[in-house]
């Protein structure tokens, strides 16, 4: 797993499936998708995002972390040793399969906080898992933490997302949301921890599209301690909406008013009030306008949101069909697992699809 | 040889499924008529035959029909993007919806969508002499419609769909060609390059010769709807951009 | 007069006797009187009086003259460069300061040319600026860090108290020059020009002629160490206050403005005696530490009803970044930040020309230390001195400034041609005098047009660079070093900017 010199820009296929009652299913439908959009990507990278898989140990921060070596793995095990309860740690199971080739150590720990840290760094169990995360991503060659949220994982490599799949063995779990991307990455190699999805605390993003903003919005999350390592411009999206939602507290659609701001020929044209208000986000938060073309699929532990840029120039379809949400590059990919949509359409520029989670499933 | 032959495009990738529609092309076969479709591209791509017809039952792939002449393909179910990209000629008709960049291009020709289509439809269409490239959307039409348009012609219908149309940018570095909405549209949302007009009684006969085909393929009296409103769009100029440079 | 007391001419007028009509054009329009008509309407050039404004052979109906250097070469050197063998001469027989206006025109590395700007390709589309929407407004002032909503009525209600803010079309001003130093019309055509674009002017240190009050919505009025024409009435009338701290052309010294150009209609903009010397302190005597900038900034707030944004231009030296950071805390809304080879209507030559640093190295500078100390909102910075086209704005806007302002290239719009002579206040073009002869050529409305043309153009070409680069707002190029690559600079110079060499 080297990491490429340069920053990667991103393809190319991505899909979403929720159970809106919190019904598991399992990796098959999500793999089932990415088959039909195969040609979309080229092999360099895929990956998966599931919620819902660790039902029994609910409550503890996951960490699916990925080494290059041994050592980096101990340096790591010594940084989790000081900072962390660990109730939990293992190799994340994998199957042999001819596609995919010299996999990176891979496991997960489930972990909470020492309560004496927390105190004394006067800190948030979020902000301290944030922390930490950009430590072992910056500070520890070789080392780069995938996800580290509550009661789900991502699961991501070089590879065809089929192929990463069936090395993850994803059809052993169940999860009530499923995201998942495929990449056509331009340089080479690609590189194991420049998959999507990107992941911070329970938030995952994949991606189809380049962010031609990438570094103002880099410098700008770097202010908030975010730090940009994973040479893929859509890390920097994860971390905006935890800026915005969990940090900043604002309502989602805002936080998509940022990252897709309405025109201002059309602010012109809204009431005083709307007017104020979107003057006022663009002014605090040009800097995370997402320029350049995107579609994008974000997930937490309570809902899926679908979006696109605000001029449309990257597909995006929804479908529905009783408790069952979809999403998709393409409307093939939803009709290959369900044939008899109530509804299909494709999303509006700039405006997000959201599907929540009907009950609290992460107990 | 049958007069129509099936293909079961069931696990068949894109390059699998064109090479035996050509095949079958090659062949002499004028009716091909295919089922299972799932997302499979370039159905029709570059094929040149004034008197061939794949009719498709499933979604069909991007680029339906591109640079596609004189074939006639009629497809049950949704398309993706860029249906009769670059056409050249021939007839695509779709009783469903149809994704973004619809006749990207299009020199000649004729796409009927029944219902809904995406963004930038009918964008940078051509047209010389006699051929005029034709699009007909039975419903609603997203951001930057004729975006770039130098001829052919754009049909909007709005059937179940807003009356005043919601789509933006439309007309956008218009220079040439025609764009008909049945409805309206916000004088916001237009280029600053393109001008509203009242139909006149040429418009009436183009129209109702469109309409009255595009009724027969979508099995509706659609000559009818002529009894609501219709505005024409067209370029103020065709140099748009004369004065932008510094010589 | 001793031949040590002589000088000889900088530069040679060529009237070729076959093409001349005589029609007089070239002596009625020299304001240096270097040209004669002799009794039978032959043209004589007074070579020591030409100071090559050009004015002549743009006016001249047949191209009959031309202007070159002085003939007659000089031992070549390298290193004694005519320019300094002629000022010690001139110090010579004077014992003064040496003088000079405009910018700096020594040899130094541009760094604007070894920037260069992205595209995309392939993997990102560049954007139609023609056809799709391409953002350039901009708002000057300081922005929130937070956004406080209630959601009442099923609608989303910003709680925030906004400071206030101007809105320009584009993120271009016209730079700070003062009427005194520039004529009545010039300073009209500016303001036409930046309220029919829909940007800012800036009256300079010289006070608000009342000819221009109507244009206050589209006027920076500039509160400097002379405090020249600085009434309520003054503040009030403007869409923004800047306190001039320094410039870029002489940092660290006030400014000047010779007698001879204090007439009438100065005089009582200015409000100072007519024939004096106006001349601005180096500090402002109530500023002699950072909080009583801070003091200044809340006093003009409080007179001003904390109405509109108060800003403050600094030169930019050594330590920019450490004086932004105080000037942002100071509570001030706006950075001018004027680098080394800005403008002026008079200065001494050494100061000029070997005081400051380039605006490229101080915008980066600013930006990231506004950045690492979480203050970056606080204020816009406004990059100032030797734009020359619409490519330098936009790598400076892509360092990190979130304005460009223009003096020089807005003056040659309307005619300037660079001679450095605007001290002397005998401006052919009508731009850089008083005298009423001079100033009567230059037309306001015909000044205005050309300055909204080259501001139309200069917006066209930003944006065709931003759909280049796949941006189609503004705040996406701000600050935005990824788009921009280096040729030939060394690793010390990438680490300052932030900017990768080309090939990374």
């Amino acid at each position: 797993m080297i990491p490429a010199l340069e920053h990667i820009p991103s393809g190319c296929a991505a899909a979403g499936i929720m159970n809106q009652s919190g019904v598991c299913i399992s990796g098959d439908a999500i793999l089932d998708m990415m088959s039909v959009m195969h040609s979309r990507s080229n092999g360099l990278g895929g990956g998966f995002a599931a919620y819902g898989i660790y039902p029994e140990i609910p409550n503890y921060y996951c960490l699916h972390i990925m080494f290059d070596t041994e050592s980096a793995k101990r340096e790591v095990d010594s940084l989790i040793e000081e900072n962390f309860i660990t109730e939990r740690e293992e190799k994340i199971p994998t199957r042999t399969i001819e596609e995919i080739k010299d996999p990176p150590l891979l496991w997960r720990y489930f972990v909470l906080p020492k309560p004496d840290k927390l105190i004394a760094k006067d800190m948030e169990s979020d902000d301290f898992v944030v922390k930490l995360v950009m430590l072992i991503n910056t500070r520890i060659p070789g080392s780069y933490v995938n996800s580290s949220g509550k009661n789900m994982g991502v699961f991501k490599g070089v590879g065809y997302p089929e192929d990463i799949g069936r090395f993850f063995m994803l059809e052993k779990y169940n999860a009530y949301i499923w995201t998942a991307h495929g990449r056509f990455p331009t340089n080479t190699p690609g590189w194991w921890a420049g998959a999507h999805p990107f992941s911070i605390l329970d938030w995952t993003v994949v991606h189809n599209g380049e962010i031609s903003s990438y570094g103002i919005n880099k410098r700008f999350l770097e202010t908030y301690g975010y730090k940009c390592v994973l040479l893929t411009d859509t890390e920097v999206i994860a971390y905006t909406f935890d800026l915005l939602v969990r940090k900043h507290g604002l309502p989602l659609d805002i936080a998509c008013n940022v990252v897709a701001a309405k025109f201002w020929k059309d602010i012109e044209l809204m009431s005083e009030e709307e007017k104020k208000l979107h003057t006022a986000l663009r002014m605090t938060y040009g800097n995370l306008l997402l320029n350049g073309p995107f579609a994008i699929i974000v997930a937490t532990n309570n809902y899926m949101m679908g979006l696109n840029d605000r001029i449309k120039l990257r597909p995006l379809v929804y479908g529905k069909k009783g408790d069952f949400s979809y999403l998709a590059s393409e409307e093939s990919a939803i009709r290959k697992v369900e044939s008899n949509l109530e509804d299909v359409y494709s999303l509006i520029a700039g405006e997000p699809l959201k599907v929540e989670v009907k009950k609290d499933v992460c107990a | 040889m049958v007069d129509m032959i099936t293909v079961d495009a069931l696990n068949m990738d894109s390059k699998q499924l064109n090479r035996k529609i050509k095949e079958l092309v090659s062949q002499g076969q004028k009716e091909i008529n295919i089922i299972n479709v799932l997302g499979q591209r370039f159905i029709g791509n570059g094929i040149q035959d004034n008197s061939l017809k794949i009719t498709i039952h499933g979604v069909a792939g991007n680029d339906l029909g591109m640079f596609m002449e004189g074939v006639s393909i009629e497809l049950f179910g949704n398309a993706q993007d860029g249906v009769g990209n670059t056409l050249n000629g021939g007839t695509i008709s779709v009783h469903g919806n149809a994704g973004d960049v619809v006749g990207y291009a299009a020199r000649g020709g004729k796409i009927f969508i029944e219902k809904n289509v995406g963004y930038r439809v009918g964008i940078h269409m051509k047209e010389f002499e006699n051929n005029v490239p034709v699009i007909v959307v039975g419903g609603s039409a997203g951001s930057f419609l004729g975006e770039y348009m130098a001829g052919g012609i754009l049909v909007i219908l709005n059937i179940n769909s807003p009356k005043i149309m919601k789509a933006d940018a439309i007309g956008t570095g218009m220079h040439g060609g025609k764009i008909y909405i049945r409805g309206d549209v916000d004088i916001n949302n237009i280029g600053k390059e393109v001008v509203i007009l009242d139909i006149d009684d040429n418009d009436y006969k183009i129209l109702k010769n469109i309409l009255k085909e595009f009724g027969n393929k979508f099995n509706f009296n659609a000559v009818e709807l002529l009894k609501d409103k219709f505005i024409k769009l067209k370029a103020i100029s065709h140099r748009p951009y004369g004065n932008l440079y510094a010589y | 007069m001793s031949v040590l007391d002589r000088l000889l001419p900088e530069f040679f007028v060529k009237v070729d006797k076959e093409l001349c009509i005589k029609c007089g054009q070239c002596v009625m329009n020299c304001g240096f009187s270097a040209l004669l008509q002799d009794k039978n309407k032959n043209v004589k050039p007074v070579h020591e009086k030409c100071v090559a404004c050009q004015r002549c052979m743009y006016v001249c109906p047949t191209k009959a003259i031309q202007v070159s250097k002085f003939p007659g070469t000089q031992k070549h050197n390298d290193y004694w460069k005519p320019e300094y063998i002629n000022n010690i001469k001139k110090q010579a027989n004077s014992g003064g300061i040496l003088l000079t206006a405009a910018g700096n025109d020594k040899q130094y590395p541009i760094i604007f040319d070894r920037l260069l700007l992205d595209a995309c390709q392939v993997t990102n589309p560049s954007i139609d600026p023609l056809r799709e929407p391409m953002e350039t407004i901009s708002y000057l002032g300081e922005k929130p860090v937070n956004i406080f909503i209630e959601f009442k009525d099923n609608k989303y209600i910003l709680k925030n108290n906004l400071k206030p803010n101007v809105k320009l079309n584009s993120p271009i001003i016209f730079a700070a020059m003062s009427y005194g130093a520039i004529s009545l019309n010039a300073h009209k055509a500016l303001a036409r020009a930046a309220k029919e674009c829909g940007i800012l002017m800036n009256t300079g240190e010289g006070g608000l002629h009342k000819d221009l009050y109507e244009y206050a919505d589209n006027i920076i009025v500039q509160v400097a160490s002379g405090r020249f024409g600085v009434t309520p009435e003054y503040l009030k009338r403007s869409a923004a206050i800047e306190i001039k701290i320094g410039q870029g052309a002489k940092p660290g010294i006030g400014g000047h403005l010779p007698g001879y150009k204090v007439d009438d209609e100065i005089s009582f903009t200015r409000m100072i005696p007519k024939g004096t010397d106006a001349l601005s302190p180096a500090p402002h005597h109530d500023i002699y530490s950072i909080e009583d900038l801070a003091q200044l900034i809340a006093s003009l707030k409080e007179a001003t009803d904390y109405s509109k944004p108060v800003g403050v231009k600094i030169a930019a030296v050594h330590n920019v970044a450490a004086i932004a950071s105080g000037v942002a805390r100071a509570d001030a809304d706006y950075i001018v930040i004027d680098g080394f080879r800005g403008g002026t209507g008079a200065a001494p030559k050494m100061i000029r020309d070997h005081i400051g640093i380039p605006i490229e190295l101080a915008i980066a500078a600013v930006d990231d230390r506004l950045r690492k100390e979480k203050i970056r909102n606080k204020v816009s910075i406004v990059a100032a001195g030797g734009i020359r086209h619409a490519a330098d704005m936009a790598k400076a806007l892509a360092l990190g400034a979130d304005f460009v302002t223009i003096g020089t290239a807005a003056l040659i719009a309307i005619g300037c041609t660079l001679c450095q002579k605007c001290y002397t206040g005998n401006c052919s073009w009508g731009i850089a005098t008083q005298r009423p002869d001079l100033v009567s050529r230059l037309d306001p409305d015909e000044a205005s047009k050309k300055l909204v043309n080259l501001i139309k153009g200069w917006s066209l070409e930003l944006k065709e660079i931003m759909g280049a680069l796949g941006i189609n707002a503004i705040e996406s190029l701000v600050g935005n070093r990824e788009r921009l690559r280096a040729l030939e600079l060394s690793s010390e110079t990438l680490e300052v900017l932030g900017v990768k060499p080309a090939g990374r």
